[in-house]
């Protein structure tokens, strides 16, 4: 019975759309050449060009699987995807749990309310090769005003990003600080849009700001929170310019995601045969990660 | 008396005198004005050099008349952008600064640049005193392809030496610079005073940028990294070894904690900032450490020649300048590529201390030594560096890969690891690299 009523509902609207697709066509041709040009082709052509021994001098000649085959045996680029996946995981999970604690206390009035959010916001808007450039500065291990403001309240000095222990967790410190603000953006919006009775009812029932939060603000915001984290993982996993400018990949190779390894591979080596099949791996790596978070949310949304 | 003959010889050399005379201006009076009103563009790594052919841009263009597109960009994003654009055949400079340390067997293997023989021969297009034989024999091989070709012209030749503070050589009872790799060691470790932040030594210990140092050390060993065939790596035999063993000695006990993270703006500022008795780096980095607004050892600095070990000699980097095979407007970029490798240009980069030319009569021009900012000591230092340069790393296509391997290796050997087990390491994984570009 459902299914007829689905049938005959949706027949009316499947004609109008064969109608305009009919009379319309051409108004979607503008938008198909461009995604036809800037996003299809490169694809196919990324695609193609992993397929051959692909130099910039010289003939290219094809090889089939061999760049894809050469990649597992290459101990650099495994210890590359090992490294993307903790800076990725680290630097998702501390802006997040910040950034929904920050969202929180900005969601509550208090003094001052409106230049201490503008102030929060501040990394977000600067341009993050000059932050990094800034932060180069700053870990300077002799010379870096960290290690001088470390030493002055009687703490040992750290190696900073000049250490391969320390560079990974000092590079999630610098993500974290520039990006917190963003999710605390898209989760205060969400707390904003929530509504005050349930609140009120809790409050006559006596209940704690932390139970509020627990079994209101949280599984309310919840779909907000998710959406933060989809959008911050895919900017943490292509993290480029931070590491690119305060270390480049190093000491050595122990900040080198993969983001990094595939811009070496391809524009300071010119391999860009063995460069173009790091980049498919990784997209189908990103895509997996995404499509994963995101049917997490849908369910969480159906619940 | 008055013959025939001679009256017709006597007029017709009168009559043809005016034609004598123009060609002998033309030869006296260079036309730089031939392509008045045409335009070019011009691409540089960023470096002293391309800082001082960026302010005399406006002589140029008053010279010549033709108007200059110039643009600048730092050395590690201007070689993949001149590659990629290089690889397309239609570039979009018509000349271009290139790194001939990494680049040449690139350059000469894709046959990217236009030979500049030709137009070296045409009088119409080179002014006579631009004197090709002015330039250094080292750095005119490394400008030149085997078969010949003149690829670029020698823009600088970059040379290693020893920088080191007067003062904190003065504190410790020192008076002169090391001569030696093991005087260098002995004074390091007597300048070094860590409780104090004090360091003996400073250098470069960031993977990549460290290969150009190291290799310089192992030049001490008389040993390059790679056969002369470009073949076969040297970088895991006794001698290679023993300098990297030197290495991580003086790394490890006589510079600042951090230094695997150092490239050489790292080892510049904590030079600047009196914290390292000596560092060990390229001579074209002289310039900011006399200036008293970035520098707080001015007035303290000395300059040195590399040290001595089984052989005395010094690592040298020689970049160039030339015009892409598929330029447009090749005749303009050549008077362009000719003004800055002129002698006035580059005794400018000299008098500046933006770069050591590689021209010679630069150094014979006494005037501007004397009115330097440079103390005589630097010029000294250059002139006996330039006499026992030899290439520092290797000349091979995969330039940027052996140096990043191999220089992995080497901050891992800073870091605390075994100098032969990390070299063969790395040896044995960049030879197939190495084979594979032979193949090609």
């Amino acid at each position: 019975m459902s299914t007829t009523t689905a049938t005959t509902l949706s027949r009316p609207v499947t004609t109008r759309g064969h109608a305009y697709a009919r009379h319309y066509w051409a108004f979607a041709v503008p938008a198909a050449v461009v995604v036809l040009l800037v996003i299809l082709f490169p694809w196919v052509f990324t695609i193609f060009m992993s397929l051959h021994d692909w130099k910039v001098t010289g003939a290219t000649p094809f090889v089939g699987f061999a760049n894809y085959a050469k990649m597992l045996q290459d101990e650099r680029f495994l210890w590359a995807i090992v490294r993307t996946l903790w800076f990725t995981a680290a630097t998702v999970i501390a802006p997040v749990l910040l950034g929904v604690w920050a969202a929180v206390c900005f969601a509550s009035q208090f003094k001052l309310r409106g230049l201490a959010r503008t102030l929060f916001v501040l990394p977000m808007m600067a341009t993050p090769v000059a932050i990094a450039l800034v932060w180069t500065m700053m870990f300077h291990p002799q010379l870096g005003v960290l290690n001088y403001l470390l030493t002055s309240v009687g703490l040992p000095p750290s190696s900073w990003v000049y250490a391969s222990s320390s560079v990974i967790p000092t590079l999630v410190m610098v993500e974290t600080w520039q990006w917190t603000p963003l999710v605390m953006l898209i989760v205060l919006g969400g707390i904003a849009s929530l509504p005050q009775e349930p609140y009120e009812a809790a409050i006559l029932d006596g209940a704690s700001a932390w139970q509020m939060f627990r079994h209101i603000t949280l599984p309310l915001a919840w779909p907000f929170i998710m959406v933060a984290t989809v959008i911050r993982l895919i900017d943490a996993l292509k993290t480029f310019d931070t590491i690119y400018v305060i270390t480049l990949g190093g000491p050595g190779t122990s900040s080198e995601t993969i983001n990094i390894l595939l811009y070496q591979t391809a524009f300071a080596y010119y391999d860009l045969g063995y460069g173009s099949a790091i980049v498919v791996v990784f997209f189908l790596l990103i895509l997996l990660i995404s499509l994963l978070l995101l049917r997490v949310r849908q369910r969480e949304a159906w619940r | 008396m008055i013959r025939r003959r001679h009256l017709l010889a006597a007029t017709a050399s009168a009559l043809g005198a005016p034609a004598i005379v123009e060609r002998a201006n033309a030869q006296s009076a260079f036309d730089w004005k031939q392509f008045k009103g045409q335009s070019i563009e011009v691409n540089y790594q960023l470096s002293p050099r391309g800082d001082i052919a960026k302010a005399h841009i406006k002589d140029f263009e008053e010279l010549t008349g033709i108007k200059v597109g110039f643009e600048q960009i730092p050395e590690q994003q201007q070689r993949p952008k001149v590659a990629m654009e290089m690889a397309t055949g239609h570039p979009s400079f018509d000349v271009v600064n290139v790194g001939m340390h990494v680049q040449k067997r690139l350059i000469e293997r894709a046959s990217w640049m236009a030979d500049l023989r030709p137009l070296i021969a045409d009088k119409s297009l080179t002014a006579a005193d631009f004197d090709q034989a002015d330039f250094s024999k080292p750095s005119m091989d490394v400008a030149t392809a085997p078969d010949g070709k003149l690829n670029v012209l020698p823009l600088n030749q970059d040379l290693f030496i020893l920088f080191w503070n007067k003062e904190l050589f003065a504190q410790k009872g020192l008076q002169s610079p090391p001569a030696t790799l093991d005087e260098l060691m002995t004074m390091a470790h007597q300048l070094t005073d860590a409780s104090k932040g004090q360091y003996g030594f400073v250098g470069r210990g960031l993977k990549n940028a460290n290969m150009t140092f190291w290799d310089d050390i192992l030049l001490k060993w008389d040993q390059e990294t790679v056969t002369p065939d470009g073949r076969k790596l040297l970088t895991d035999t006794p001698a290679a070894v023993e300098a990297a063993t030197w290495y991580q000695k003086i790394m490890r006990e006589c510079a600042p904690p951090g230094v695997i993270g150092f490239n050489w703006n790292e080892c510049q500022t904590t030079f600047m900032q009196g914290r390292a008795a000596i560092w060990w780096d390229g001579i074209g980095f002289s310039a900011p450490m006399l200036d008293p607004n970035k520098s707080k050892v001015v007035g303290k600095i000395g300059f040195a020649p590399d040290p001595a070990g089984k052989v005395r000699n010094c690592a040298t980097f020689i970049d160039g300048i030339g015009i892409p095979a598929t330029a447009k407007n090749k005749k303009p970029a050549w008077l362009f590529v000719q003004w800055v490798t002129g002698k006035k240009m580059l005794t400018e980069v000299l008098r500046t201390g933006s770069g050591t030319p590689a021209r010679l009569s630069c150094y014979a021009q006494t005037d501007v030594i004397k009115g330097s900012a440079f103390p005589p000591e630097w010029f000294e230092t250059t002139q006996t560096s330039l006499n026992m340069a030899r290439s520092g790393l290797p000349v091979i296509v995969p330039v940027t890969e052996f140096r990043d391997t191999l220089g992995t290796a080497i901050t891992n050997i800073v870091a605390g690891g075994d100098p032969a087990g990390e070299l063969k390491k790395a040896t044995a994984a960049f030879q197939p690299v190495l084979d594979k570009s032979n193949e090609a």
